[in-house]
């Protein structure tokens, strides 16, 4: 059976052509970066021109990017960084709906370190209301930390004119670009973003590797601290293969970048469009135009999505839910409830999240299994129907 | 990815009588829509010799909660009322060769079912009215009864045990300190009660399963070989693999697997169900 890859929110498939450029640092090309031997000093050019080339994809310099082991370790990185900078300034601002790494380090620093968190929200479409940002940012913040696109829904934030903001009250302004990059075109030279994160399995680059933007003059603090590797930035022997394999990708995204825009979202508005038509009761959650190009997150009522997704893995789809049972906690996805999606829809919710390795086939074969699943799901439901005449029930 | 049972699958994939019973008599209903998973149980059950004739069901929620529901319906037919009413979660769990413990709870709300369909047969109020009690968990709406009785009904310890049983204190987690004591409250309460046989069943750790091994060889089974000029000894224990020797008049005797089914037996009834027994040559 092939499996039909649709959670690449999740992570991605590692590109032939990165594969390829990671090998030999896997292999013959072992040596350390910081040698003064050529055996590992020329090492030191290919994770140079690996940093040029994501500059480039950002809109940055090179020197404005630091190697880290991923999405997780940059979002803390910021964070932290602002706030030992900024020692008089003990507020954090961010949204209901950012991913753990944020919002979970956040609750965190609340809750055992003495900060203060200023929570924005977000309504129906899952979109920001730009007065109450404008309300809780002052004087007292040191850091705004706002996702650029949401990994759930795909809904973009307007990062930019919220880094207007920041700048206003002299707060530093620090966005989530893991889901955004190689999607949404960046120019991080002529934006007030101080820091971004951003992951390298998001784009089609091995796990374990990811950068953090800092722009150009701004204080920084490290959290990984040891050796002078990353300009004294973050310490650690170099994650050569990774950041080679970032590199390569960086050039494919940029390659890639119009097709992601056109030929990804054409195929996801077919299925959009396509299951909309045929699964009565459904609803796409976030917002239908500020949304990235590849994410569909739709919300079939009465039924459950750890039951869809299983029958969906049988059939070889792959894709997510925010559903409460698929995650271990009981509680469903903080990002729908947060837009107050009806909980009729918000425990029948599943993520499709395409590449461009998926194919218009890939497309139709889901348009075409999953009505059918949804169908024989709703009928062993109890809801949904004209509710029967029961003799008696019991809550 | 949850690790589920090849039959949990089966029960998923295949669900076994689903839909609705028009002649049934008995109907239970437990779960929401909000909170994510809900079970409607139909039986029929027939009134002179309380037997139950046919069940089935429509649940809305994940994989293990439709595999529950299908098991349950498989488990009730053809017993009585009262049989049936002895079925605990553990047992809906066992049927389906284990739920992940963050899925337990699916097999409360299978148990929990039937008894709500008992109580609308016998004209009485659903057995959740009567354990009202205390909101404890505001998020899933559990009453301090009914966490204690589930505490009770399987020896539960901890906050997240608690939570996979009941769901309380998987929300907002406000209520952890109130699920904290009514844990130290029933640990009280045990200590106090006579360890019963059955309770001691439930969980032993290797030391007290070969303890009572020792124990029930020395007083049960030894001297009922010896008898017949045999002899066993306990060599080893991996778990629940009981590694014996047998000695004297049992190694020659050809009836001697009918003698290692018979010192299994001995143990499973009197020490663990799930002891079997192997037996090596020494």
């Amino acid at each position: 059976m092939k499996t039909i890859y649709m959670d690449n929110n999740a992570t991605t498939m590692v590109a032939p052509e990165v594969f390829e450029a990671v090998c030999p640092f896997l292999t013959e090309r072992y040596g350390n970066p910081s040698s003064m031997h050529s055996f590992g000093g020329t090492v030191a050019r290919d994770v140079r021109r690996a940093r040029e080339a994501l500059a480039h994809l950002l809109g940055a310099l090179p020197q404005e990017i630091v190697f880290t082991s991923g999405g997780t370790e940059s979002d803390n990185t910021a964070i932290l960084s602002a706030l030992a900078t900024m020692p008089e300034r003990k507020v954090i601002v961010t949204t209901r709906v950012e991913h753990p790494a944020v919002l979970n380090f956040c609750k965190y620093l609340a809750r055992f370190k003495g900060f203060t968190v200023r929570w924005l929200s977000v309504d129906k479409h899952g979109m920001l209301d730009m007065e109450e940002v404008r309300n809780k940012i002052t004087d007292e913040t040191a850091i705004v930390s706002v996702m650029w696109a949401n990994n759930e829904t795909g809904v973009i934030f307007p990062v930019h004119e919220i880094a207007e903001i920041a700048k206003e009250h002299g707060a530093l302004m620090h966005t989530d670009a893991v889901q955004a990059v190689g999607k949404i075109a960046m120019n991080l030279a002529s934006s007030n973003i101080d820091f971004l994160s951003l992951s390298g399995h998001k784009l089609h680059a091995p796990k374990g590797i990811g950068a953090l933007y800092i722009k150009k003059g701004t204080r920084f603090s490290p959290f990984v601290m040891g050796g002078h590797q990353e300009a004294n930035r973050r310490g650690g022997t170099e994650n050569v293969p990774g950041i080679v394999g970032l590199g390569a990708a960086a050039r494919l995204a940029l390659e890639h970048f119009d097709q992601e825009n056109s030929r990804v979202k054409k195929m996801r508005d077919r299925l959009q469009q396509g299951l909309l038509e045929i699964v009565p009761s459904a609803r796409v959650n976030g917002h239908l135009e500020s949304r990235l190009p590849n994410t569909l997150n739709i919300g079939f009522e009465f039924v459950e999505g750890e039951a869809i997704l299983m029958r969906m893995d049988e059939k070889g789809i792959c894709a997510s839910s925010g559903s409460a049972c698929t995650s271990g906690s009981l509680e469903p996805s903080h990002v729908l409830r947060a837009m107050g999606v009806p909980f009729t829809a918000v425990h029948g919710s599943i993520r499709f999240s395409l590449s461009r390795y998926n194919d218009e086939q890939d497309i139709e074969y889901v348009i075409q299994e999953l009505p059918g699943i949804i169908k024989f799901l709703r009928e062993m439901s109890p809801f949904g129907k004209e509710s029967l005449a029961a003799a008696c029930t019991a809550q | 990815m949850w690790e589920y049972s090849e039959k949990l699958k089966d029960h998923f994939f295949h669900p076994r009588n689903v839909g609705e019973l028009d002649d049934a008599n008995a109907i239970g209903e437990v779960g929401s829509l909000a909170c994510g998973d809900a079970l409607k149980l139909f039986v029929k059950i027939d009134p002179g010799s309380e037997r139950i004739l046919d069940a089935r069901f429509q649940t809305f929620g994940c994989g293990s909660a439709i595999a529950s529901s299908s098991a349950l319906t498989e488990m009730l037919k053809g017993k009585t009322v009262d049989e049936a009413l002895k079925i605990t979660n553990q047992d809906i769990a066992e049927y389906l060769g284990g739920l992940p413990q963050e899925k337990m709870h699916c097999s409360v709300m299978g148990r929990d079912a039937f008894h709500a369909a008992v109580a609308c047969y016998r004209k009485e109020p659903a057995p959740r009215e009567q354990l009202e009690g205390e909101l404890v968990c505001e998020c899933f709406g559990v009453t301090d009864e009914q966490i204690r009785a589930e505490i009770r009904a399987n020896n539960l310890t901890t906050i997240e045990q608690v939570t996979h049983f009941t769901k309380a204190g998987g929300g907002c987690g406000m209520c952890h300190d109130k699920i904290t004591a009514i844990l130290d409250a029933v640990r009280g309460e045990r200590k106090k009660e006579e360890k019963t046989p059955e309770a001691a069943k439930k969980r032993m750790t290797t030391l007290q399963k070969i303890a009572k091994i020792q124990e029930v060889m020395e007083k049960e089974i030894r001297p009922m070989l010896q008898h017949d000029g045999g002899d066993v000894e306990l060599i080893d224990l991996e778990g629940d693999r009981v590694v014996v020797a047998l000695r004297g008049m049992c190694t020659s005797c050809p009836s001697s697997s009918l003698t290692r089914t018979g010192i299994e037996t001995k143990l499973k009834e009197l020490v663990h169900p799930d002891l079997y027994v192997e037996e090596v040559a020494v």
